[in-house]
């Protein structure tokens, strides 16, 4: 039953398992013919682009909801129930809302750069997700700088925050948007490090050649590069914005940070933009650190964009979890913590990771000593480091305390006795 | 080849757009929007970098110059204080005017000079490998150099800016 259902759908252009397929067929579909030879590119372009487009556009709304849903369930709340089932239909209410609202412009405000900043912000994002491998056919860019393309794409984000800030003649809006800059000054250099290390271990920063490499030596990079990986996840959700460091929009604080000017869909397209950039990253994490579409045996049963789309959802709630549990940091507390943290873990890991591939390519022992070794060795690293860091380099407690310090650490002193007490219980007995 | 009608097209738009970013640059009245289309310009480059087979160069191009030097441009432009201010009518126009215009004529002249030899679009090759290669291999005295000097500076920044011991702030 299951074979002759596979013989049915087998390398035709409705084989679900690899949507490249389809390509293909248009591909043989021009060769019969005799079409240009560029027309496979233009069309396949075209067909990877809706796709990705139509994954992005879904994504930004589907979040919403199950952002909402989960922080609900964290915070003993129900989240949206009331619209449809589950309350799936809120997304759209919300949407529909946006689009009714008046957009205002602040009057000193300049035009110009005020309106291109909410589309620059959401562009960057959907430019990320060309270069992503969905499957072992299916990346639409293949680019053979595609790490480094991943940085470029995503620092053109803040040049928009800092547009949306400055443009809005709003002094919060102006905070946040330099508090943007500063984390992102502080943040890029833990990431660059971070993902080197990446890079070093696969000898490439083809995004498809690093999935292939977790598929040969059978094993997932963030066995690899634990400390990269945790390096990675806590300097990206700062430079995404997301809730433990979202300081450049903490309503607390700076009222809405650099889109406190902004309203109806211009909003919306900020708050889009967060979703879709979460989801990227999301899927930068999976492809770099988890195997993209491979999954040991799995991706033989399973479609790999399907795995894909699963590992993406999975990063993407470890996000929200984040989001959900964690108070906000401070500014200095998070600027200190890429400083003084960040960086020096990143640097020592790059300075292991050179040495282990170094001893890797001369010693010329097997990869299937070495890479168990390496997991083993890592792994305590990154335990041992992180240990450390915690208890031994954190500073003495302070009464008013002006560095970073760790809640383990804090030794808060007992309240006086109940002295004080007494002559009020004294009065009452008068 | 370099004579293909997309590579053609897609030349002349990526160099109308970086020279009239280039242009807006100059002629602007406001600082923030003179950088903003400054690094326009550079993304501009980067596009002409691609069409050049230079992907290394192109998305390095994006990574530093519309990246990290517009957000630095950007800072130094916050923490001036007449950055607010329009640039207004001064007298040096015409001097500068005239300095611009010998630049063009230099410029002009020497790309009528010289003969050019037409290059041929290579292959896409992987260049990120082989410039590691030449930068920790042939040249690394150079590379070397370049970031004690890049250190330099920036324990200069540290030095200028820290605040004395014992100094009450």
């Amino acid at each position: 039953m299951m074979a002759a259902l596979l013989t049915i759908i087998t390398d035709n252009w409705w084989d679900i398992r690899d949507l490249s397929n389809l390509s293909h067929e248009i591909e043989k579909l021009i060769g019969d013919a005799n079409g240009p030879a560029w027309l496979i590119y233009v069309v396949s372009g075209l067909l990877g682009a809706i796709g990705i487009v139509s994954f992005v556009g879904g994504v930004a709304v589907i979040n919403i909801w199950v952002e909402r849903r989960v922080v609900g369930r964290m915070q003993s709340r129900l989240g949206p129930n009331r619209l449809g089932p589950f309350g799936l239909l809120q997304p759209i209410a919300d949407a529909i809302k946006l689009m009714q609202k008046e957009v205002l412009m602040p009057r000193t405000a300049s035009g110009l750069i005020f309106t291109a900043a909410p589309i620059m912000f959401t562009v960057p994002g959907i430019l990320l997700m060309a270069v992503l491998p969905w499957g072992r056919n299916m990346t639409l860019a293949t680019l053979d700088v595609g790490v480094l393309f991943l940085l470029a794409a995503s620092s053109l984000g803040a040049l928009a925050v800092f547009m949306a800030g400055y443009s809005s003649d709003n002094k919060y809006a102006l905070f946040g948007s330099m508090r943007v800059i500063a984390m992102l000054v502080s943040y890029e250099i833990p990431i660059v490090i971070s993902l080197l290390g990446v890079v070093l271990f696969a000898g490439t920063m083809d995004l498809q050649g690093i999935v292939l490499f977790q598929e040969k030596y059978w094993a997932f990079m963030v066995l690899l590069q634990p400390l990269a990986f945790f390096i990675y996840f806590i300097s990206v959700s700062a430079e995404l914005n997301r809730t433990p460091a979202d300081i450049a929009e903490a309503e607390s604080e700076i009222v809405g940070g650099y889109h406190t000017e902004y309203s109806g869909m211009k909003f919306g397209l900020f708050y889009a933009a967060e979703l879709i950039n979460a989801v990227v990253v999301s899927a930068i994490i999976s492809t770099l650190f988890l195997g993209g579409w491979w999954a040991y045996k799995l991706d033989e049963l399973v479609p790999g964009w399907m795995i894909y789309i699963g590992k993406i959802y999975g990063v993407y709630f470890l996000f929200v979890w984040t989001r959900g549990t964690l108070p906000r940091f401070r500014i200095d507390q998070l600027l200190a913590f890429a400083w003084k943290w960040m960086t020096p873990m990143a640097i020592l890991n790059l300075v292991l990771v050179a040495a282990e591939v170094l001893f890797w390519e001369e010693s010329g022992w097997s990869a299937g000593v070495l890479i168990p070794a390496y997991i083993v060795i890592n792994g305590a690293l990154a335990g041992v480091t992180i240990f450390a860091f915690m208890r031994l380099l954190a500073p003495k407690f302070e009464r008013f305390p002006t560095t970073l310090r760790f809640y383990s650490t804090i030794d808060v002193p007992s309240l006086p006795a109940k002295a004080a007490d007494a002559p009020h219980a004294g009065a009452q007995t008068v | 080849m370099i004579n293909d009608t997309g590579i053609v097209v897609a030349f002349y738009i990526l160099a109308a757009t970086t020279v009239g970013c280039a242009l807006m640059v100059a002629f602007v009245r406001e600082l923030v929007q003179a950088v903003l289309f400054l690094a326009l310009a550079f993304v501009g480059v980067a596009g002409i970098y691609i069409v050049l087979s230079a992907d290394f160069v192109a998305v390095v191009q994006v990574l530093i110059y519309a990246g990290a030097v517009a957000v630095l441009m950007t800072f130094a432009v916050m923490l001036t204080p007449a950055a607010d201010r329009k640039n207004s009518e001064t007298a040096f126009w015409a001097p500068a005017a005239v300095l611009a215009g010998l630049v063009l004529v230099i410029i002009v002249f020497v790309s009528y000079d010289t003969t050019w030899k037409i290059a041929y679009r290579p292959e896409f090759t992987a260049t990120a490998a082989s410039l590691g290669q030449a930068l920790l291999k042939p040249y690394v005295v150079p590379f070397e150099v370049a970031s004690v000097l890049l250190m330099t500076a920036m324990v200069g920044a540290i030095v200028l800016t820290k605040e004395e011991e014992g100094e009450d702030a």
